[in-house]
């Protein structure tokens, strides 16, 4: 395992060792090219200004009115007899709005009942298996101009609710 | 995107007004626009730095190569995506950064791989509707691909977990199971509502 995580570590740097290395053995002028993969970059994220605006002026509004909290406090009694998973909604919600807060609520979590818990596990497993869908959305449809979006979301969350609730299927097989 | 942006921000100012938060929803607005700008400058520098990287990749025939291990999934996945199309090279660089766990390189590969896609469908027709491969590549994509976890593997070692990597495997699963899941999605509703295509 600590094999696992030096080469994530070391996964990056290897990666520019070889592009770099290889371009310079082909000749390449790759200051050059780096200069204007850069500069393409740049257009790119300064036309995505608004759209970040955008997206964190409506998660940061949805957050700061209580209606997140209301909403998993609302669906974890709605679910509540479904098992322990009131403390996991919440992550799950946020996760699909802002990674960085649902992050947040995972670190909580793991405050208050560890992380080889049954919860520490399933918020654990659940947060690898899921991606921010309104942030992806919003940022890879404006890349395309695209403001019809059609099915995407639906597809997103079915994706996204199938992994939640493995994670915590699996986690209860790895508690039992 | 329309109502949901709309209707996260109506949600927020009504809930709002009857908790009475309204003052913490008028600072949030004001901060996040804020946290969007410097979201932004971060996003400047990243997409930079790996657009940079990618350019060089590219010259140096590395997404040939990416786009020609991905070959079988990128054909199964995306039918209407002629061969030999540069969206398919970005498709598979996303997909590959994304398994490897590269989110800040996938990004820059995702977003090219949009408006490549965009110059297949029909751009005089329909505008802004998205075609049938831009929506199943970002099923795919929001299914999450990441094998290791290695952010979480972090924090649960910060945390004084004994075994940190214990969700290593489960996460496996886990991932795998949405991404199947976002394959049928996309599989099954072309069968169903294939005649509708866009592509």
């Amino acid at each position: 395992m600590k094999m696992l995580l030096y080469l994530s570590e070391a996964i990056i740097p290897l990666l520019l060792l070889y592009i770099v290395g290889t371009g310079l053995v082909k000749k390449q002028n790759v200051y050059e090219d780096f200069l204007t993969g850069a500069k393409s970059g740049i257009k790119t994220a300064v036309q995505l200004l608004p759209t970040l605006i955008g997206l964190m002026v409506a998660v940061g509004v949805l957050r700061a009115s209580g209606f997140l909290d209301f909403l998993s406090e609302l669906l974890g009694k709605l679910l509540g007899g479904l098992g322990t998973t009131t403390e996991l909604l919440p992550i799950a919600l946020v996760k699909m709005v802002s990674s960085s807060a649902a992050t947040g609520l995972l670190l909580d979590l793991y405050k208050q009942f560890g992380t080889d818990s049954f919860l520490g596990l399933a918020a654990s497993i659940m947060l690898s298996c899921t991606e921010t869908i309104f942030y992806t959305m919003s940022v890879y449809f404006m890349a395309a101009k695209v403001t019809k979006t059609r099915y995407t979301l639906a597809g997103a969350l079915f994706s996204t609710i199938v992994g939640i609730v493995s994670s915590v299927l699996i986690a209860k097989l790895m508690v039992s | 995107m329309n109502y949901l942006w709309g209707g996260m921000i109506l949600l927020g100012v009504v809930y709002g007004a009857i908790s009475g938060n309204l003052q913490e929803v008028t600072e949030a607005a004001i901060s996040s626009a804020q946290e969007g700008v410097s979201l932004c400058i971060t996003m400047v520098a990243v997409l930079a730095f790996w657009s940079g990287i990618m350019e060089i990749a590219q010259k140096i025939g590395l997404l040939k190569k990416m786009e020609q291990i991905m070959e079988p999934v990128i054909s199964f996945l995306f039918p209407q995506v002629p061969k030999g199309h540069p969206a398919r090279g970005h498709i598979a660089t996303n997909m590959i950064a994304n398994i490897f766990g590269l989110g800040s390189a996938a990004t820059p590969a995702g977003l090219s791989a949009m408006e490549e896609l965009k110059t297949l469908s029909d751009p005089e027709d329909r505008p802004a509707i998205a075609s049938d491969a831009m929506c199943d590549f970002l099923i795919i994509n929001i299914s999450s691909l990441q094998l290791i976890p290695v952010n979480i593997i972090a924090y649960r070692s910060q945390y004084g977990s004994a075994n940190p990597s214990a969700i290593v495997g489960p996460a496996i699963v886990a991932t795998l199971i949405s991404t199947v899941a976002a394959v049928l999605f996309i599989k099954i509703r072309r069968i169903f509502f294939g005649k509708r295509n866009i592509l």
